[in-house]
């Protein structure tokens, strides 16, 4: 599928700790509009768009109701996934690749300060019976999955820390991260126990905001812009629902991903072959655990590449450059559409004083949080 | 294949089955709580409807005078150019006269129906509808095409939300009341 | 597109007001059984797409994670797709694009809905389907919105709610012959109008009931389902529509958003008369009105002449225009979902000529499914040949 899906259009909203003032409307509209207007295009001339939304996040039970109006989406085809926004790009990649339709808008929203109970809500997502009677903070099971994690070698306490201090400070060069900071690491060390190891500032915070983009198939691509970026490979997959039965310290989801999405993109060297990569950091050590998933270093080596700067902005495989979402803020179903936001905005040479050198080829990965197992992959290049 | 030929899944278990305990069921009551952001349009909305105003959005493209007010058009796809007041009558497009309430348990007899209604809002566009209830009214006598007028609540007890306005009643009543009050004035 | 499209086989659980399996079990049933009725193995499916309606059902956040293995989606590309009550038949089409794209040669598509967990009833999941600022204060129920709708269409065209009532008799009478049906009735048209008021002008039996159940399809490219089965059922048309938000500034006498989904459809399948090409149709039917509505909507009867088709019996299974052949959500139930995915199958079943009892005259070969669903806004339509 080389070449036959692009990225045209990209409009996005600050991230911020709390949007007053703004309905979830109203910020939605404003990251259409800017992605409409960069390629030229009304929604009318859009075919089809794809929404992504959870019950719940924004006090709806039946959350897809309320996506359309601030897309311009009226008597549209609209349709709505409750996953990550990479799944909804890899729903928008399906749809053009189907030849029947040629220009998809991928909409992605938080408007998550609006929610004063997140615990409770991700509590409501354990399963029923055997886990939600226990009645803990969420953060427990990332304690679990640290504490696995750590256990089994793949890295030390203070490579996950470093994690932290890295990319707060990473969101110092994005004007639009919330959570921007120059840590040390006994800051992050030192900082409030939640459920050991896991601290206060290893887990990222939540923020506000909107991603919209628009993609189209190839033809349509090159008469739109004069930099589209190509959406080369597409992959998403789950491990067990169960917390029981999961394969702990394995990111079997993000392998499996990975690989499906590399295969699509031909290619075979992912350490060789991506110049950089966004992933999950919503918790500090997850960044670790996913690059080495995705066959970015090899195991048991991603704290030591951390250590070395090799992930640092100025390596030769920078991850997290935009902040992720320690810096940037969790953003829920959104976290995906920010980490593509970044890969875009890397490829097109616009991400002025974080830009990196020759960036051909950029790997995007967001796991869909606790409890879940799920997680999705995108590969974008600009050649 | 027929589905006859199968063996279909799917237990059905009577009530006596959780009363006598026979299966076991867990209670649970989720607790999520929300504040949302009324936005600028809503915001203002809302605002107004604690002065006992009803206030609407124009598209000067479309023309639209829309309510509830949104700071962009949905259609024209622009943002919206103006604030317009609109009276706080109406027209009722469609009604019903509900004898249950949300968990599905009726109304015990001798209590008031709910009577939900469409009301098209003078000033607003044609079409324009807001979902209210209507009250002081013989829901026998409700009728589509029935003009109603908003009974707001007290000034001092208005906290700028869609229930600021009570109900909305037959205007013709609401008419004679107002004309009493003129004479009474004179 | 890159590869035309078959359902190749499907499953489905009995639909009933509580069931005993939970929802991971009702999915799991019906997707071996698709698999089973296919002689396909899990190995097989390549992908795996979900279709459940709002988490408040089942009582759970992130509904997709928590049903993925009883889907079947363990460690494979699995995905939930959602449009509100017209996600039943959405999940052809979500499973239709897997496949349609290339990127996949099978699909497993399942439906699966558990409202009963909802206490004290399902109701209670559509109280925050409202706007939480300008309606919600008002305490909507449900129900609301649908004698509101049906009202409006009673009066754009004159007609009387025993104009409407013939089609609860019809599909709970098409009921008893599906083996799956939680509402199989022989009733009469006063028996419905004589039922208990709920909120004028809909009476208890006008209203499908609150059902658990599951259903699931196998999907396959070309090549893949010729292998797999002799009689394919090729998805020729698929189509899907969403209306505004703003639904109370809507002509609520005819859903608009049906039409377009069912002209996208219909362009997809190259069909130029549908009244004429398509010969058995599934609407969806949560109330009475509204399989009438949906007709008109689907282009199949005029504006307010879907009562006069049914009055005449050419709905009737023996007539020229079977709607509802299986009994529909008022008969067969209506676990949201899975009804939309139990329609789908109605048709496959139909042009197979597998439909048992329920079999329709004159050996169709094109035939329609529709749903619809969020705040009367959303239409879906799957257009079906053998």
């Amino acid at each position: 599928m080389i070449g036959k899906v692009a990225i045209t259009g990209l409009g996005y909203t600050e991230f911020s700790a709390g949007s007053p003032g703004t309905s979830f409307r109203e910020l939605t509209y404003e990251a259409a509009a800017k992605a409409y207007n960069e390629v030229g295009i009304e929604p009318k001339d859009i075919d089809t768009f794809v929404c992504t939304s959870e019950d719940f996040c924004e006090g709806y039970s039946i959350s897809d109701e309320y996506c359309n109006d601030q897309l311009g989406a009226v008597l549209k085809p609209v349709q709505t996934i409750p996953g990550d926004a990479i799944h909804s790009l890899a729903v928008g990649t399906m749809l053009v690749l189907t030849g029947q339709f040629d220009i998809v808008a991928v909409q992605a929203l938080s408007k998550l300060s609006n929610m004063k109970t997140i615990p409770n809500m991700v509590n409501f997502a354990f399963d029923p019976i055997l886990n939600r009677p226990l009645d803990e903070h969420y953060s427990y099971v990332s304690g679990l999955a640290m504490n696995r994690f750590l256990h089994d070698g793949k890295a030390t306490r203070e490579q996950c820390a470093r994690v932290v201090v890295k990319n707060r400070a990473n969101a110092l060069q994005n004007p639009v991260a919330a959570y921007a900071a120059d840590l040390t690491l006994d800051n992050v060390l030192d900082s409030e126990p939640v459920s050991e190891p896991v601290r206060l500032l290893d887990l990222a915070q939540v923020a506000d905001g909107a991603i919209v983009f628009v993609i189209c198939s190839e033809q349509t691509a090159r008469s739109l812009t004069d930099n589209p970026i190509w959406v080369k490979g597409v992959g998403w997959s789950t491990d067990s629902p169960s917390l029981e039965s999961r394969d702990w310290g394995n990111a079997v989801s993000t392998r499996l991903a990975g690989d499906m999405a590399y295969k699509m993109a031909g290619i075979k060297y992912p350490a060789r072959e991506i110049d950089l990569a966004e992933v999950t950091d919503e918790v500090s050590f997850k960044e670790l655990e996913y690059i080495e998933a995705l066959r970015l270093f090899e195991p048991g080596r991603a704290g030591l590449a951390l250590e070395d700067g090799r992930t640092t902005r100025g390596g030769d495989l920078p991850v997290n450059v935009s902040g992720g979402d320690l810096g940037v803020g969790h953003l829920f179903e959104a976290a995906g559409a920010q980490k593509l936001m970044e890969i875009v905005l890397q490829l097109r040479g616009t991400a002025g004083s974080r830009q990196i050198a020759n960036a051909h080829t950029g790997l995007a990965q967001a796991w869909r949080g606790e409890p879940t197992t799920s997680a999705a992959v995108a590969i974008l290049s600009n050649k | 294949m027929e589905l006859g030929k199968f063996k279909l899944g799917g237990t059905q278990l009577k009530q006596s089955d959780i009363d006598r305990g026979k299966v076991l069921t867990l209670a649970q009551t989720p607790d999520l709580e929300y504040a949302w952001d009324d936005g600028v349009a809503i915001g203002r909305y809302l605002e107004e409807l604690k002065n006992g105003k009803i206030i609407a959005r124009k598209c000067n493209k479309c023309g639209r005078i829309m309510i509830p007010p949104r700071m962009f058009c949905e259609l024209c796809w622009r943002a919206t150019d103006e604030w317009v007041y609109c009276k706080d009558t109406g027209t009722v497009n469609t009604y019903s006269l509900c004898h249950v309430n949300w968990d599905a348990s009726r109304i015990p007899e001798g209590e008031p129906l709910h009577l939900p209604a469409l009301i098209h809002i003078d000033g607003a566009s044609p079409g324009m509808g807001i979902l209210h209830v209507l009250g002081e009214v013989d829901p026998d006598r409700i009728k589509i095409g029935m003009k109603v007028k908003a009974v707001w609540k007290k000034p001092g007890e208005r906290e700028g939300s869609i229930t600021d306005i009570m109900h909305f009643k037959p205007l013709r009543a609401a008419r004679k009341k107002s004309k009493k009050k003129k004479s009474g004035g004179r | 597109m890159s590869q035309k499209v078959a359902i190749v086989g499907a499953g489905i659980t009995k639909f009933v007001r509580r069931a005993q399996e939970t929802g991971k079990e009702l999915a799991w049933q019906a997707s071996k059984m698709a698999l089973d009725s296919c002689g396909l193995s899990l190995k097989d499916i390549d992908s795996v797409s979900l279709g459940t309606a709002p988490d408040a059902f089942d009582g759970v956040h992130m509904k997709g994670e928590y049903l993925s293995d009883g889907s079947g989606g363990w460690r494979k590309p699995y995905m939930r797709q959602f449009v509100g009550g017209g996600t039943g038949v959405f999940a052809p089409i979500h499973g239709w694009m897997h496949v349609a794209s290339g990127m996949f040669d099978t699909c497993l598509v399942v439906c699966s809905e558990k409202m009963s967990t909802c206490y004290p009833h399902p109701q209670g999941a559509f109280l925050t389907i409202f706007d939480h600022t300008t309606e919600q204060a008002l305490d909507p129920t449900l129900i609301w919105i649908f004698a509101l709708e049906y009202n409006r269409y009673m009066e754009t065209y004159g007609l009387t709610k025993r104009d409407i009532a013939p089609v609860s008799v019809k599909n709970k009478k098409n009921a008893m012959d599906h083996p799956s049906a939680q509402l199989p009735m022989d009733i009469t048209v006063d028996d419905v109008l004589n039922s208990e008021l709920l909120a004028w002008p809909v009476n208890r039996l006008d209203i499908s009931p609150a059902s658990d159940g599951a259903a699931a399809i196998v999907l396959a490219g070309e090549h893949a389902a010729k292998r797999i089965t002799d009689k394919p059922v090729w998805i020729d048309g698929v189509g899907w529509n969403l209306d505004t938000a703003y639904w109370a500034t809507r002509d609520l006498s005819y859903p608009r958003y049906v039409e377009k989904a069912a002209r996208m459809a219909y362009d997809m399948a190259g069909i130029k008369e549908p009244r004429r090409e398509i010969e058995i149709a599934e609407p969806y039917d949560p109330f009475t009105y509204k399989e009438l509505h949906h007709m008109e909507g689907l282009l199949l009867a005029d504006r307010g002449e879907a009562p006069q088709l049914l009055a005449d019996g050419v709905t009737q299974r023996d007539g020229d225009r079977p709607m509802c052949p299986s009994g529909g959500a008022l008969g067969v139930g209506n676990p949201i979902s899975a009804t939309g995915l139990m329609k789908v199958i109605e048709i496959f079943l139909q042009l197979r000529g597998e439909a048992e009892k329920r079999q329709v005259p004159g050996n169709p070969t094109c035939g329609l499914a529709q749903a619809w669903g969020d705040l009367m806004q959303v239409g879906t339509v799957v257009v079906m040949r053998r």
